[in-house]
Parts: structure tokens; C-alpha cells; sequence
């Protein structure tokens, strides 16, 4: 394990969003991304004062732009989508630089768009300023069952094990003259695949062993809590709280 | 297909999240009772592995390339409960770090990729391999037919969905054609891929394959330079041969009834191919040279999809969808069926203990 033991996308940072308790900013990432999807599509100014409030969080937690934009790519293929709506919905139909489009289609791709891009962005803040041991934590405290966090925790820290190995099969193909091009080279894929199993399971079985003989019984010790007193709870209330506020003016508006 | 924020409406949402939850509690318990407690560090392992899957990439022709879903999969390879977990995990860890579908989204996405596929799969493997004689081959064509039905059988789930709360009024029968085409075509992909990966397990380690049991070929012992069986292991016959004959002819008609009212039906349905074929637009492109620095991270294998373009009449569609709620069915009568066996198995061991 040369490489750091944050994810990829962790920023590493002293801010006071990064000091928030995970689960009051799981919590309000949650609310958030909620309250976001039942605003009426039609109150378009209401997502400009969502994507600000995100803003203000992005620079409370000292995170760049160019950062955060580049995270939101893993969006690209629903905007590819949302773009093709005006053209298949049918109903009143416009004219936009010459081309005739429908209105409810136009309508529904601003829906996909604003709403995705607000949520994608609020994970990937979420991402950017809480370390992945912090989220299963916060998760833990959540109340998600103990065997799911513990389940989630295992595949996150085998993940890059897994992944590597993976790798390594892929050097060895390679090495040995191997090129993938096409469907006829699946079934040598496929049998990595199989092969990659069979050691991700064997593993498994050896962690489970090495678990059992230092004294593992079903239940993971646990080592720290997360907490959070009144004042961090109504800090990282503020999102949510505003953009409700934001959400019921949108619908009497 | 990681359905993003914003694509179902609020109520639907979180109903799917109730759905979700359900499902992901009573697999909870399932798989505990199939792996006690060696379940976390064995889901997972498993769950690693498929998000590993899910970033190995299959060239198709011309630069594209599409990756494996892996429901079908891991339902075969590891049963349903264990596939479930291990599913929602990695779809709930992509949702929370790398935003790859909604976090409201969770619910659908869980109910629509984790819950249908395994189900549908697992089902119809466990019927086609019930029906069909047990060896290695039959085990492979089953893993097949059942990663094939599964993706368009979620695909016609999401369907369903977004008939219910879509946030955009599309035609339905043009979204069902769209999708179930599509996925018709991605799901062969996954069949093929599928079955080949259960062959090549079943080939090494027949005994880690869970939904078929008893394949491994029976232990020889070289005694005088000659091969001798060796004494029986202790583990009984399984007693469920007897039903599952008496009612196999009842399961033939059943479906064969069901293909035929679907293909006929679905003559009416309308069948027009339009743009949304871009909804499978979730295949990741091909990144040529894994050790590039970006390919550490998963996110590299997420990209602009290649479209993929079906024009696939409403027939074939009607058959697949209606077949795929036949097996839905199918899927919960094994799967109570199975616990019932299990539990009068466990209580067997019980007395012998």
C-alpha cells in the first residue's frame, strides 16, 4: 500500500466542513438532495439559490472550482440523455435556433439537468471533505445495520486489493502477447473474471480466519463513536433548513 | 443505468427506498443464515469484486466496449441474499463517493439493479437447472438464459417506475420499446459474459458456485497405482428431487403459455424506436492503458457511453418483459422454498450435533 490511505476523492483539509461529524453532513447531504427533487421544475430561480447555497458550502470547505467541476463529468452521459428529450416528448412544440423542439421536453431536460447536476455536486462535496472511514462511521451511526457497514467497510478496504490484482492479471495477459479486440477475446476475459473470483472469495475466507483467531465473534469492536453536540447539528442543518426554505417558497410563488 | 437525481419524482423515490430497505433487510437475515457469521468479510470480498467487474472492460467492435452489471452474476456465483448486499453496498458506496446515481436515487437503483436482476436471475437459474439434467454444460446454458433475462427484466422494473413517477410525460410504450431493446442487446453481452465466468468457476471450484451444488466430480483416491472412490462424505442426498419432478410439466406449460400470450399480445403494443436508446448510455468507454495514472481511479472507467442503437420489434419486447414478471414469481417461490429445505436441513444438523 504505497500510495495514501485517503480515496482518491478525499481534498484533504481543516475547514469547518471537514471537521463537521460525518453523519450530521450525511444527514444533511441527504435533506438536501430531497428537498432538492420535490422543488416545482417551473421555479427556475430557485435552483440558481440551491447551486449558490452549494457554493457557499464548496468555499466554506476551501475547495476550487476546477475541483469540483471536474468530478461533475461523471454526469456527461445524462446530460447526453437530457438532451435528447426535447426531440421525443411530445406536445406544444417551439422553435430554438431554428430547430423545432417540444416545450414539456425542454422543460423535462432542465428537470434531469438541474436536479442531477445539484445532486451530483452534493455528493461530490460530501466526497471531497469527509474521509471514507468517517462516512462509514457516520453511516454506522445512521443506523444502517451493523453487518451492512461492516460489509461496505470490508469492500472498501479490499477494494484497491481486488482492483490491483486485477491489474496484475492484466499485465500478465499482456505480457504473454495478449490483446483485447473484440468479442472473440471474451473468453479469456471471462476466465480472469472466473479466476479473480476465486481468489476475492478465498480471501475473504482468510480474513475470515485471521478475524476468528484474534477473536472475531460476529460483532466489530467498536474503537471510536462519532458524535456531535447541538451546535455542529444545527451548523450542518443550515443546508437543508435553507434550501426548504428556498423549496416552499418556490411552491406558493 | 445508475438512475440520477431528479429522473423519478420524490414519492416514488422514497417508496422504492421503503422497497429497498425491505428487500435489503431480508437478505440481511438470509445471508447470515447462509454464511453465519463469516457473511461480512465474504460479502465483502465479493462486493470488491464486482466493483472491480464493473470496471474491467469487454471490447465489443470499432473502440467500443461495455462492462459487465454483475447481478446475474453474483446471484449465481454467491446466492441471492449475499448477491443483494453485496450489490446495494457497491451501488450505495458509487452513490455517497463517486456520485454515480442519485442519492434519492438510491432506493430506485437498489430495487431496480440490485433486487430485480438477482431475483430474475436467480430464479431462472435455479428452475433451468432444476429442469434441465445436472452437469457442468446445463449449469452454463441456465447462467446464460439467466443473465440474458435479467437486465431487460430491470429494465422493464425501471419502466415501471418511471411509468409511475417519471418527471417527464414520455410516452410509455415508447420508453418500454426503447429500454427493453436495449437492453435486450446488453443483456446478451452479460449472458455471454455470464455464463463463460461460471464456466470458468465452475471449472476450478465447482463447490463456490452456490446455485448449483453437487457438480464437483467425486473424490478418487490412488490406491496401488489404481483410482478408487472414496468413502462416501456424509452429506445426504437431497430429499427435493421428488416434487420438483411432479411439477415440471406444470412449469412448462406455464411458461410456454406465457410467451406465446406475450408475443401475441404485444402485436398490438406499439413499437417505435426513438432517441432514448441513450438511456444505456451507462457502458464506459475503453481506456486503452490501464496504468495511466487517472485509471487508479474508478472514475476513470465512467465516461460518455457509445450508443447503442436497437430497433427491436414490440413482440420480442412483450415476451421478455412478460417472461421476466413469470420469473419475478418464480424467483420468490424458490427462494421461500429453499429457506423452508433450510431450515428442516438446520434442524437436522441440530439433532445430529
Amino acid at each position: 500500500m504505497g500510495a495514501g490511505h485517503a480515496h482518491k476523492l478525499y481534498r484533504h483539509g481543516h475547514s469547518p466542513v471537514h471537521r463537521l461529524p460525518p453523519h450530521c453532513k450525511l444527514a444533511a447531504v441527504f435533506g438536501f438532495v430531497l428537498v432538492v427533487v420535490s422543488t416545482p421544475r417551473e421555479a427556475v430561480w430557485a435552483f440558481g439559490l440551491y447551486a449558490a447555497l452549494l457554493a457557499a458550502v464548496a468555499a466554506a470547505a476551501r475547495i476550487p472550482v476546477g475541483f469540483l467541476l471536474k468530478r461533475l463529468v461523471i454526469e456527461v452521459p445524462f446530460v447526453a440523455f437530457a438532451l435528447l428529450m426535447p426531440f421525443v416528448v411530445p406536445g406544444e412544440q417551439t422553435t430554438l435556433l431554428g430547430v423545432s423542439v417540444s416545450v414539456p421536453g425542454l422543460w423535462g431536460a432542465w428537470n434531469v439537468l438541474a436536479k442531477a447536476t445539484l445532486g451530483v455536486a452534493a455528493s461530490v462535496l460530501l466526497a471531497s471533505t469527509t474521509e471514507l472511514r468517517a462516512v462509514l462511521l457516520g453511516l454506522q451511526r445512521l443506523k444502517l445495520p451493523p453487518l451492512l457497514v461492516q460489509i461496505a467497510s470490508f469492500m472498501i478496504r479490499y477494494g484497491d486489493v481486488i482492483t490491483d490484482e486485477m491489474r496484475r492479471m492484466s499485465i500478465a495477459r499482456r505480457s504473454r502477447g495478449f490483446e483485447a479486440r473484440g468479442v472473440r477475446q471474451w473468453g479469456v476475459l471471462a476466465t480472469s473474471m472466473g479466476a479473480l473470483f476465486i481468489r476475492s472469495y478465498e480471501r475473504g475466507e482468510r480474513v475470515h480466519l485471521a478475524m476468528v483467531s484474534r477473536g472475531y465473534a460476529g460483532t466489530m469492536p467498536v474503537i471510536d463513536e462519532a458524535t456531535a453536540d447541538r451546535t455542529q447539528w444545527a451548523y450542518a442543518a443550515t443546508l437543508p433548513v435553507l434550501a426548504l426554505a428556498i423549496c416552499l417558497l418556490g411552491w406558493t410563488l | 443505468m445508475h438512475v440520477p437525481d431528479g429522473f423519478i419524482d420524490a414519492p416514488v423515490s422514497v417508496a422504492a427506498g421503503v422497497l429497498a430497505a425491505g428487500a435489503v433487510a431480508v437478505s440481511l437475515r438470509g445471508a447470515r443464515r447462509e454464511l453465519d457469521e463469516r457473511t461480512a468479510p465474504l460479502a465483502g470480498l465479493v462486493a470488491a469484486f464486482i466493483f472491480a467487474v464493473q470496471m474491467l472492460n469487454f471490447p465489443v467492435a470499432a473502440g467500443t466496449s461495455g462492462h459487465l452489471m454483475g447481478g446475474a452474476l453474483a446471484a449465481i456465483l454467491v446466492g441471492p441474499y449475499t448477491a443483494v448486499l453485496c450489490l446495494s453496498v457497491v451501488l450505495l458506496m458509487q452513490g455517497i463517493f463517486f456520485a454515480d446515481g442519485g442519492l434519492t436515487a438510491l432506493g430506485v437503483n437498489i430495487t431496480v439493479m440490485g433486487v430485480v436482476t438477482v431475483v430474475v436471475a436467480y430464479g431462472l437459474f435455479r428452475l433451468l437447472t432444476g429442469l434441465l439434467p445436472r452437469t457442468r454444460r446445463s449449469a452454463t446454458a441456465s447462467a446464460f438464459v439467466a443473465a440474458l433475462v435479467s437486465v431487460p427484466a430491470s429494465a422493464a422494473v425501471f419502466t415501471l417506475l418511471y411509468w409511475i413517477g417519471g418527471t417527464t410525460d414520455i410516452p410509455i410504450g415508447k420508453v418500454f420499446t426503447a429500454m427493453v431493446g436495449v437492453h435486450v442487446l446488453i443483456g446478451i453481452g452479460e449472458a455471454v459474459i455470464t455464463a463463460l465466468t461460471v464456466g470458468a468457476v465452475l471449472a476450478v471450484r465447482p463447490d463456490l458456485v452456490h446455485g448449483v451444488q453437487g457438480l464437483a466430480a467425486p473424490l478418487k483416491l490412488r490406491v496401488d497405482g489404481e483410482l478408487v472412490d472414496a468413502p462416501a462424505a456424509t452429506r445426504e442426498p437431497e430429499p427435493a428431487a421428488a416434487p420438483a419432478r411432479s411439477t415440471r410439466g406444470f412449469w412448462i406449460t406455464g411458461l410456454v403459455s406465457a410467451f406465446l400470450l406475450a408475443g401475441f399480445v404485444s402485436f398490438y403494443a406499439s413499437a417505435n424506436p426513438d432517441g432514448l436508446e441513450r438511456v444505456a448510455a451507462d457502458q464506459g468507454i475503453d481506456e486503452k492503458v490501464e496504468e495511466h495514472g487517472a485509471a487508479d481511479s474508478p472514475l476513470a472507467d465512467y465516461g460518455v457511453g457509445d450508443i447503442a442503437n436497437a430497433r427491436l420489434s414490440g413482440g420480442l419486447a412483450g415476451v421478455i418483459g412478460v417472461s421476466g414478471t413469470v420469473v419475478v414469481g418464480t424467483g420468490i417461490f424458490w427462494a421461500v422454498r429453499r429457506r423452508k429445505e433450510e431450515s428442516t436441513e438446520a434442524s437436522r444438523d441440530h439433532e445430529n450435533v
